[in-house]
């Protein structure tokens, strides 16, 4: 038995040195390593992926990444690249420290090596591409509510803990930029803790202090959906729009119901397809990853690095009514 | 004449949650409309209902933290069950979400009966297996607003001579715990067992046994809330209710239920959850700081302990005094 899978092992070896230079000839393979197989996120992305593939032509995506979301599975997966000559690979990494060795292996070797979604530490990589930034997605949860308030209007800022960095972070980026809305008023910051109950208490306790209140914006998942049920309980559809940050498949039901016209996370589709842009680029050497440079990343645009190789794509993605659906079943 | 009746316990925590209510008004003079006493009442039912199942526990010299734990697990395998069988009627589903929380307080009861292990090291072993549980069974998904029926987040809803459905339980759940506590023999072996465990042995009654069933109890009634909760709020994941089993002891605490057993009523419970429930919702729209709301939830707490140990205190001295007098 063990001379047969020896025998196998041999054969497969062989069969990918024969087949990688015959391939490589004609296309440029560009490995997509997500976190796991299997999550819709990754699926969504690698479709992504598929369609820069399609406009640029010549190039192969190869759609990979371990069973379950360790950095072990990850780095055999990198190994067999390696094998394979890939040309560039682009990684979701679940674990920050524990890939660069195996991805500094691929970089000596000439692969192309960008992280995106979830980072690497800068030294196993070329350059990180982080789906928003801070001011981004400051900006984008005020002129979610504004978008709504052609006549301007209060609105309140239901946040997670009183001490959650990102939250905070982008409240102050927000706060930052809503003098640009005319009309607009924040009237309130409150604390939900992430917890339903607490924030669903918190919403109610806003629609109470604030009677002429127009919108909610809670950047957080657990706030948005807690805020959503308190406006439906209290009758308050089509008054006070509930809208911020969160994930299609949990305000699926919300964006139905009315309470929320529309919030904002990133678009995994766009995600995957300026990853596959990125590595393409840097792999034909038409761009390259240096501080203050710029990528250019197809219908997304540039993406530009800051001093420490990571850029930002765009702003989060509005979802609504009308892309909802087909979204919720992806993540 | 009905003062009498009335502990003073009770009539000073019933007073306490008055003028915390009139302060309030103060502040915001819409919070003591009827319709938003009722939206409080309703808010603070879960709490009631835990709050009578720790009771029970906590009076057999026990304690009982893995309620919010049974009822996120709860929620989660009635929400699962929503989803993959949006057609079952809500009574079913209610009685599945009583027996499975009340199979979960029979293994607390059991581990404390049986094995003689300490209840709180059992139900924060327990707490941390459910838990684990849900994320087992959900793989960390959240189950949405999208995917439970209208039948089944609307029951908790639906309104009934003024009140929410929800609210209507709550109050079912305080009359059958008051006729139990004190009409029954269940009831009278639970103080026991609290009051002189020794002394409870040698009128017959089996001290683990009426533990046992006390944990039972306050598992089905976890149960039942887990069903509520995921239905009010429309959403169930690994995460809900982290934190509400010290809410609930609290709850008992400042209710005047000592935590060494044997001493407490129905109606301290209650008022001990209806008084954590108006300053939970007070503190939203009287707009203080997050900070300082966590630092006034708790003095509320410590002074409502500090009070009950005084005003427990000086019952057993005078019995001890008059002895060494006489001899």
């Amino acid at each position: 038995m063990s001379v047969f899978k020896k025998a196998m092992a041999s054969a497969a070896i062989a069969a990918t040195m024969f087949a990688a230079p015959a391939m490589a000839e004609d296309n440029m393979r560009i490995a997509l390593v997500v976190k796991a197989l299997g999550i819709g996120f990754f699926e969504a992305a690698a479709k992504g992926a598929e369609e820069a593939a399609t406009e640029l032509g010549g190039v192969e995506i190869i759609y990979t990444g371990p069973t379950d979301t360790t950095a072990e599975g990850q780095i055999e997966v990198i190994n067999a690249l390696i094998a394979q000559n890939v040309d560039a690979i682009a990684i979701s990494a679940n674990d920050t420290d524990a890939l660069v060795p195996a991805l500094k292996k691929a970089m000596s070797r000439g692969i192309t090596v960008i992280s995106w979604d979830s980072g690497v530490a800068a030294e196993g990589r070329q350059m990180h591409l982080n789906p928003s930034s801070n001011p981004l997605i400051g900006n984008m949860i005020i002129k979610l509510a504004a978008d709504h308030l052609p006549d301007g209007g209060e609105v309140a800022v239901l946040s997670a803990t009183a001490t959650a960095t990102n939250q905070n972070i982008w409240i102050d980026e927000m706060n930052k930029v809503t003098g640009e809305y005319s009309g607009i008023n924040v009237v309130a910051t409150v604390y939900g803790d992430d917890l339903a109950d607490k924030s669903y208490r918190e919403a109610q306790g806003l629609m109470a202090s604030y009677p002429d209140l127009k919108a909610i914006i809670a950047p957080t998942t657990v706030g948005i959906v807690a805020a959503a049920q308190a406006v439906t309980d209290a009758g308050k559809i089509g008054e006070i729009n509930v809208t911020g940050l969160a994930l299609p498949s949990e305000m699926a039901g919300h964006i139905d119901s009315g309470a929320s016209k529309s919030f904002a996370i990133w678009n995994p589709i766009d995600l995957g397809y300026a990853a596959t842009m990125i590595a393409y680029n840097l792999a034909k050497g038409t761009a390259t990853a240096e501080a203050g440079k710029s990528i250019p990343m197809g219908r997304m645009g540039e993406v530009a690095l800051d001093g420490n190789s990571e850029g930002a794509m765009a702003d989060p993605f509005i979802y609504d009514a009308s892309n909802i659906d087909a979204f919720k079943s992806i993540f | 004449m009905v003062l009498r009746h009335i502990p003073i316990r009770e009539g000073i925590l019933g007073a306490a949650i008055l003028v915390l209510l009139g302060l309030v008004s103060i502040r915001y003079s819409g919070f003591i409309a009827p319709a938003n006493l009722a939206n409080v009442f309703n808010d603070t039912a879960p709490l009631i209902i835990l709050a009578l199942g720790q009771m029970v526990v906590i009076l057999t010299r026990c304690i009982d933290l893995s309620v919010a734990a049974n009822l996120a697990l709860t929620g989660m395998v009635v929400a699962m069950l929503n989803v993959a069988m949006p057609g079952l009627p809500i009574p079913v589903i209610l009685a599945i979400a009583i027996l499975l929380g009340a199979m979960m307080g029979a293994i607390n009861g059991l581990l404390v009966w049986k094995l003689a292990i300490p209840p709180i090291v059992v139900t924060l072993g327990t707490m941390t297996v459910f838990r684990g549980i849900i994320f087992l069974i959900s793989e960390g998904k959240w189950i949405n607003a999208h995917e439970m029926s209208t039948a089944f987040t609307g029951f908790s809803r639906t309104a009934f001579l003024g009140l929410p459905v929800l609210s209507w339980i709550a109050i079912a759940t305080v009359i059958v715990f008051g006729v139990m506590m004190s009409r029954t023999a269940l009831g009278r072996s639970v103080f026991a067992v609290g009051g002189n465990p020794h002394a409870a042995v040698y009128t017959g009654i089996d001290v683990g046994k009426t533990q046992f069933l006390a944990f039972v109890l306050s598992g089905a009634l976890a149960g039942l809330t887990g069903y509520l909760w995921v239905a009010r709020y429309a959403v169930a994941y690994v995460d809900i209710a982290r934190g509400f089993e010290l809410e609930v002891v609290a709850a008992c605490v400042i209710g005047g239920i000592s935590i060494a057993g044997g001493i407490g009523s129905v109606g301290g419970a209650v008022l001990g959850a209806l008084f954590l429930g108006v300053v939970k919702n007070a503190l939203p729209v009287v707009n203080i700081s997050p900070f300082w709301q966590l630092a006034i939830s708790g003095s509320a707490i410590l002074i409502a302990v500090a009070f009950n140990a005084r005003a427990g205190r000086s019952k057993g001295r005078i019995i001890l005094k008059s002895a060494e007098g006489s001899v």
